[in-house]
């Protein structure tokens, strides 16, 4: 990444610049606060992490870094632009994958690509070479003259991908990228995003899958009702909120229902966990602790405990 | 496969921004230039069947029966007539029904939107696409006429432009309409209440001072009316000052539902 200070039409960035800065933002939709005072900086050069349940806010936030919803209060800023007054110049140099496939089901990807290359001002003469770049990327190659529509869904959700990148943005937003797709297509995808990352693109990820933020982001900040709970390396959160072990205590419903009761009483953090009851900061309860299996600390004790939400 | 910032675009990117950029709406447009290329036999053969079969059938029809239709020959009379119709058929409907599916059933407006595009180029571009297409489908209708003894004319060269700045109002009056409607099902009430009276209001098969005093007025607001008398004039080799008037009512028209268009489409696409 090149260091120091960059000047461009208005907007000074430097390296120290964040990507992205939201303080203080809210967004009501009637009734519904979807996001509640959001505090969030996304570093330059990092694969940031929005880790949340469904209904966190996560894709409403998305939506405001487009300018696709606008911010009822609070400010927001991308890439040293002050958005929605110039949120124009900010998607020039920012990439979307969105959550919901929104291609065009008539054109092929190479004519999706291509008319995605011109909305995004790549000079004519590279046009060509942008998306046959974006088709090798997407692996698409040999579909490249296959209209949409008879694509899989994987594909799609690959060519989805390599639209949003076909002019090699230096931020890439990306809103729950591997959401209801087989294994295979998935570790495709973050194969991608890691490639992304070493690139030195700056990636926003959405996400509710624990493992996904696990892998692939630097930092992870963990979204609930509509703000931000806690914020970290993956780590660092699993020490502040679970601590370094667990102890998974094995029984029948109604004991651990007592267990739990009794844990509560006694200030402990717990967590149901399919057939167990889970106690975080285990090596803080020596001789206390009741019989059970020990082990490490995971970010989804860490997440369980924040949100109060159960992982699907 | 690794992909690369550019953080060296900084100066190439330093490009002007401003509104109602060329090189979005050619984007735009060259979306729908790659549709209608995979489509156009369909869109083509909708646009301008209709509007002959009047012509066959009224000029035809009433030809045998009336010679003449005022001081003009019935069948100069219906093919200029006929004009104003594939010009309004070929860009209200387009206007409604694209748009509607466009948004809400493929969000392929909301995919466009992530990109350096903003609502007004987005909007503009789908009308200003959609009257060129009508400016051109409103010449089929005056190539049959010469078919069938209709003569030709310079001032039909104009027509094109009259067919487009006509369908310019009528495609974003259809985008209105998309942005406005709850359902699909609900252009039927605009189809049937707004678009069939306008096209039969408008002098395009009779005279409209054939009609009683009230509903001439309403054919003076009509700008399909206007849109008749221009395209009448300019083929008939007839253009006179007043034809200005009429070329006013058209371009308030147009820039009216335009602004309209984008007031609440936008609304709508923006939360």
């Amino acid at each position: 990444m090149a260091a120091g200070i960059e000047q461009r039409a208005g907007a000074r960035v430097d390296v120290d610049t964040p990507a992205i800065s939201l303080r203080g933002v809210v967004k009501r939709f009637g009734a519904i606060v979807a996001v509640d005072g959001l505090q969030l900086e996304v570093p330059t050069g990092v694969c940031f992490g929005l880790l949340g349940p469904n209904g966190a806010g996560k894709s409403t936030t998305m939506r405001m870094l487009t300018a696709q919803a606008l911010a009822d209060e609070g400010e927001i800023e991308v890439l040293g632009y002050r958005l929605p007054a110039e949120s124009k110049q900010s998607r020039m140099e920012m990439g979307v994958v969105p959550q919901l496939d929104n291609l065009d089901v008539e054109l092929t990807c190479r004519q999706i690509l291509t008319v995605f290359a011109r909305l995004y001002r790549v000079p004519a003469s590279e046009r060509g070479t942008a998306v046959q770049r974006a088709l090798e990327l997407a692996n698409l190659v040999g579909r490249a003259d296959t209209i949409v529509r008879e694509l899989s869904g994987g594909m799609r959700r690959r060519l989805l991908v390599a639209r949003g990148l076909i002019h090699q943005p230096r931020l890439v937003l990306l809103d729950e990228p591997t959401v209801g797709l087989d294994p295979q297509v998935r570790q495709e995808l973050w194969s991608l995003i890691d490639g992304l990352r070493a690139g030195g693109v700056t990636v926003l990820m959405s996400t509710h899958y624990i493992e996904e933020a696990e892998r692939l982001a630097d930092v992870v900040a963990v979204m609930s009702h509509g703000k931000i709970v806690a914020q970290g390396t993956p780590a660092e959160l699993v020490r502040a909120h679970a601590g370094e072990q667990v102890i998974e205590v094995y029984g029948p419903p109604e004991q651990l229902a007592q267990l739990g009761e009794l844990a509560a009483a006694k200030g402990w953090q717990s967590r149901r966990s399919g057939p167990a009851l889970a106690i975080m900061h285990a090596e803080t309860l020596d001789g206390e602790a009741p019989e059970g299996v020990r082990r490490p600390a995971s970010l989804e004790d860490a997440f369980v405990a924040l949100t109060g939400e159960e992982i699907e | 496969m690794s992909v690369r910032a550019e953080a060296s675009g900084a100066q190439g990117r330093a490009r002007r921004i401003g509104r109602l950029e060329p090189a979005a709406l050619a984007a735009v447009m060259s979306r729908d230039v790659v549709i209608f290329g995979r489509y156009w036999k369909a869109t083509t053969f909708s646009s301008i069947v209709q509007p002959t079969i009047y012509l066959l059938a009224f000029g035809l029809g009433f030809g045998t029966l009336v010679k003449t239709i005022g001081h003009v020959k019935t069948i100069e009379y219906i093919a200029t007539g006929t004009v104003a119709t594939a010009v309004l058929f070929s860009s209200a409907f387009p206007g409604m029904f694209n748009t509607f599916i466009r948004w809400q059933f493929q969000r392929t407006y909301d995919a466009m939107l992530a990109t350096p595009l903003d609502v007004e180029e987005l909007i503009t571009a789908e009308i200003l696409w959609i009257s060129l297409r009508a400016g051109v489908y409103g010449l089929a209708p005056l190539i049959v006429g010469l078919a069938f003894g209709l003569q030709p004319e310079w001032g039909m060269l104009l027509v094109p432009a009259i067919g487009f700045l006509t369908g310019f109002g009528f495609a974003a009056f259809g985008v209105l309409v998309a942005a406005i409607a709850k359902t699909i099902d609900n252009f039927n009430y605009i189809t049937s209440a707004v678009l069939t009276p306008m096209f039969l209001v408008a002098g395009t098969f009779f005279p409209v001072s054939a009609l009683p005093a009230g509903v001439r007025q309403v054919a003076q607001v009509n700008p399909l009316y206007h849109c008749v008398q221009l395209v009448r004039d300019a083929s008939l080799g007839t253009l006179h000052l007043g034809d200005l008037g009429h070329a006013g009512v058209l371009l308030a028209f147009a820039l009216l539902m335009w602004r309209l268009a984008i007031w609440q489409l936008g609304r709508r696409l923006i939360d």
